[in-house]
């Protein structure tokens, strides 16, 4: 049924999708969390009445606005490129993919567009009431938002709800409700907002920290941190719980990532925990090769995260390529020739529908039905292709784990200095915390790193590999779109960049909007 | 209340979805039409910032009903997406390029050390008027025309011609369709502006750019609504599913479906009483013009749309293998899909409840250059 295409087209399209995804998730983050940020502030104005809060939510909304739009701008690619350039993609599971983008038109994006105008335009036209109000529901529809298309997302790492119509050859939604409310769906959205209200605290406390390194704007920024530190904090914690259970989840659902993102070639009981190591094995993605020059480990540890049991099998790289028979692995092999037969079924299913013979349609449709979980194996040859790019994963993991720990000590830093008021005299700090904004950005790359390139080859998990989603266009298409797309966005990068330094240089006066 | 419904009822239900969000956006096209109005009404920077300011507090409106248009297409009518998007490569490429650059620039525009500079923003809101009218209004038009492309059992589908949907644009009645549009955005926009803007030297100029749009887009909509009506169209058996030339089927679908022709005759009326009737007492109308021609608007393309899809018609027509060619019937989500997007779908009224609630709210009152030191400015 699908088709294999040109790889080199696969690899472009994959590279658009990836740079659109790269920019996209430079700026969401940021709106998530500041969304609901300015929105805490604000309640403090209305609360309080206190016009010095008014004026620390009216700065803060400015640079929210400068990176809402750019946002907003990569975010209609990223939606629109399904189509463009993954138009087989579309068809064999756009009845269940398409409905959670409508979703997310109907019910959030009009949530947030109609609000952010009232934020932006209606401090003088609506009660201060009506005003709080369009800021949080901003902040709701930015989340809603993001909840349908990480529901979309989760669902292509775990495909739940649906059964395969050899009619229409595509998959059909059968059970909305799975798809929803798949563990692996809730604790996508969770992980992942969250991720974003931490770059957004991150983000405060350090343009803060500039504001006191340079000695001015004292109260507005310490007010900023006490805001932006709490909220941190209080996300922080819960981020460790969703990443605990996203481990989990991985590990049951897409072993292969797990392996990959461990580094873990040979299965084992008791598995220990990588916390630290240097890969220097030149070719990782070998089956068999598991070669640190460093590392340092806790005991058992990797078994209790994966399976809640100290004792617990952890299946390696190579056990889920070739098989392993005393723990019920199917090598990869096995499953290539149950796709094969799985898509023979699906073409005798055709021939025999043409002809009109029954039997021989009931036939195909039981081999096919039989092997169907397998459908995606049947476009691959070796088992090779099926192990990710290991170091990649590896490493992206550790640095976004690294990174999240740093930030939970940050915010806890934050609240002991400005509670004992010493934060202006703790210069070293106030430099980590602004040298930390651009790593509160790499550790959200890296964790989309470990979702997106720990899954490969699977543009979903089991049932379509990358090479037969893609769009039948010529590979210099997109190439040229890639290249438009890339320095289009490079420069409107560098505009935001730039227009948010001054507006920050200018601060809080008048709300920072000159 | 879904539940009872078939298949076929549920796939006419989101056509009606789909026609009404296409609609509503080539209503909200006015903001595009404003933005390719900016210098010749604007005569100073502040005027340019207060014609700005006014219909940038809408283009979010624009730009999501078009997000939805897509997603809600997506979810209905899959097979539409995949063989558009994947195939029309291009005409999608630029229309997606021309919405990029418009998002940042309302907010860019004013703001120090933008790196473009402010013409350049203002140039990418002039690109984004011109192209996304013009080819959307084409893009539209190939419901009619049809499109070269073919699908195979499995439902792939291969574009025939290297142009990748660009060849839509060098089609009469497609080009004609996307001027119409063009015009009649900044038509839309004039009308807007007699509203939102307490200045009377912008509106003065407003006035004459209404006429100015007005003859052409009368020109280019009687062109492709006369074509529309004469040609043949792509009819579908019911039975077989087999589609079929049929002469002056768009005609007949106008005669065969009265309420269809009710809506377009009345669309088309109240676009016309919306232009007219300002230009005969701007002090009586001039408030109310753009309610009547945003009416008009949505209704006459709403039954376009109607046109195209329903009475056993092909909506995107295969001119390269017109057994290719999509209906609401084959290319439609499952029935379960549909039933539960319905339920969505109840949503609606109450997004617009809000919308409009919230939308009359911020303008109140019309935009003055004073609004300028007080609010956020683009």
């Amino acid at each position: 049924m699908t088709h294999h295409f040109d790889p080199s087209l696969v690899d472009w399209s994959r590279a658009q999708f990836a740079l659109t995804a790269i920019y996209h998730w430079l700026f969401v983050p940021l709106t998530l969390g500041l969304s609901f940020i300015v929105a805490i502030m604000e309640t403090l104005y209305v609360r309080t009445g206190n016009e010095e809060w008014k004026k620390i939510t009216k700065f803060w909304m400015t640079l929210f606005g400068i990176n809402f739009a750019i946002g907003v701008a990569t975010g209609i690619i990223l939606e629109f490129e399904f189509g463009t350039n993954w138009s087989n993609y579309s068809w064999f599971v756009g009845d269940i993919f398409g409905a959670p983008l409508a979703v997310e038109g109907i019910m959030a994006f009009f949530l947030e567009s109609t609000f952010i105008a009232v934020m932006f335009f209606g401090w003088n036209k609506v009660s201060k009431k009506f005003h709080l109000l369009s800021s949080w529901l901003t902040a709701i529809g930015a989340n809603l938002s993001a909840l349908w298309i990480l529901v979309a997302n989760s669902w292509m790492q775990y495909p739940v709800g649906m059964h395969f119509n050899p009619d229409t050859a595509r998959n059909e939604m059968t059970d909305f409700w799975s798809v929803l409310f798949s563990p692996v769906a809730i604790n996508k959205f969770l992980h992942t907002v969250m991720s974003g209200y931490v770059v957004a605290a991150v983000f405060v406390i350090g343009i803060s920290s500039w504001y006191l390194i340079k000695n001015r704007d004292i109260r507005f920024a310490k007010l900023s941190i006490m805001v932006a530190a709490v909220f941190g904090l209080i996300v922080s914690l819960c981020i460790i719980i969703t990443g605990d259970q996203s481990a989990r989840l991985m590990a049951n659902h897409q072993p292969m990532k797990f392996a990959a993102m461990e580094n873990l070639h040979e299965g084992r009981k008791k598995a220990p925990l990588v916390v630290f190591g240097l890969l220097r094995n030149n070719n990782s993605e070998a089956l068999s090769k598991e070669d640190f020059a460093l590392k340092l480990e806790i005991p058992n540890f990797l078994s209790s995260m994966a399976f809640l049991d100290a004792n617990a099998y952890v299946p390696g790289i190579k056990d889920i390529a070739e098989g392993n028979t005393e723990h019920s692995i199917m090598s990869v092999n096995e499953k290539i020739g149950k796709g094969k037969v799985a898509i023979q079924a699906l073409k005798d299913y055709n021939i025999a529908k043409k002809a009109k013979d029954t039997s021989m349609m009931a036939l195909s449709l039981s081999a096919l039905k039989t092997n169907y979980s397998y459908f995606g194996y049947g476009y691959l040859s070796e088992a090779q292709q099926t192990v990710p790019p290991v170091k990649m994963t590896f490493y992206s993991f550790r640095m976004m784990v690294a990174l999240g720990f740093w930030f939970v000590i940050l915010f806890i830093l934050a609240l002991i200095y400005l509670f004992r008021d010493r934060l202006n005299s703790k210069r070293w700090f106030l430099r980590a915390a602004i040298l930390s904004i651009p790593l509160a950005y790499l550790a959200s790359q890296f964790g989309w790193i470990v979702t997106e390139v720990g899954r490969q080859p699977w543009v979903i998990q089991d049932l379509m590999p990358t090479l037969t989603a893609v769009s039948n266009i010529n590979t210099g298409s997109v190439k040229i779109t890639f290249i438009l797309f890339a320095v289009t966005f490079t420069v409107l990068l560098i505009a935001e960049i730039k227009i948010m330094v001054k507006q920050i240089k200018i601060g809080p006066k008048d709300g920072g909007n000159k | 209340m879904f539940e009872n419904l078939s298949h076929l009822a549920l796939q006419h239900y989101w056509w009606i979805l789909v026609s009404l969000l296409g609609s509503i956006l080539v209503f909200l096209l006015f903001v595009q039409g404003g933005q390719t109005l900016i210098y010749q009404l604007g005569k100073s920077d502040s005027k340019r910032n207060l014609i700005i300011n006014t219909i940038g507090s809408k283009w979010e409106f624009t730009f999501t009903t078009l997000v939805t248009f897509g997603g809600a297409f997506f979810a209905s009518f899959p097979l539409f997406y995949s063989t558009s998007f994947g195939g029309a490569y291009w005409v999608w490429i630029i229309i997606l390029f021309a919405f990029i650059i418009q998002a940042v620039s309302y907010e860019y525009r004013s703001k120090p050390e933008n790196f473009l500079g402010k013409k350049v923003f203002d140039g990418f809101l002039f690109i984004n008027g011109l192209l996304s009218t013009i080819l959307l209004g084409a893009a539209v038009s190939t419901f009619f025309t049809g499109s070269s492309f073919i699908i195979d059992n499995d439902r792939h589908s291969v574009w025939t011609v290297a142009t990748r949907g660009l060849e839509a644009a060098f089609n009469v009645q497609n080009l004609s369709l996307g001027l119409a549009v063009f015009f009649l955005s900044r038509v839309l926009a004039c009308l807007y502006f007699f509203r939102s803007i307490d200045n009377d030297e912008i509106i003065a100029d407003v006035k004459k750019q209404l006429l100015y749009n007005a003859i052409p887009f009368l020109v280019f909509f009687l062109l492709f609504t006369g074509m529309l009506l004469l040609k043949n169209g792509f009819a579908v058996n019911a039975a077989t599913g087999e589609v079929f030339m049929q002469p002056y089927k768009y005609f007949n679908n106008l005669i065969e479906m009265p309420v269809v022709a009710l809506l377009f005759l009345s669309g088309v009326v109240l676009v016309l009483a919306g232009i007219i009737l300002p230009v005969v007492s701007y002090a009586k109308h001039g408030n109310k013009a753009i309610v009547l021609s945003g009416l008009g608007t949505v209704i006459t393309v709403f039954s376009i749309f109607l046109l195209a899809g329903f009475n056993n018609t092909a909506y995107y027509p295969s001119v390269a293998d017109i057994q290719s060619s999509l209906t609401i019937v084959n290319s439609s989500s499952s029935q379960y899909t549909l039933r539960i997007m319905s339920y969505v779908s109840l949503f609606i009224p109450f997004v617009l409840a809000y919308i409009i609630y919230v939308w009359r709210l911020i303008n109140n009152k019309k935009g003055q250059l004073s609004d300028l030191d007080t609010e956020h400015v683009y």
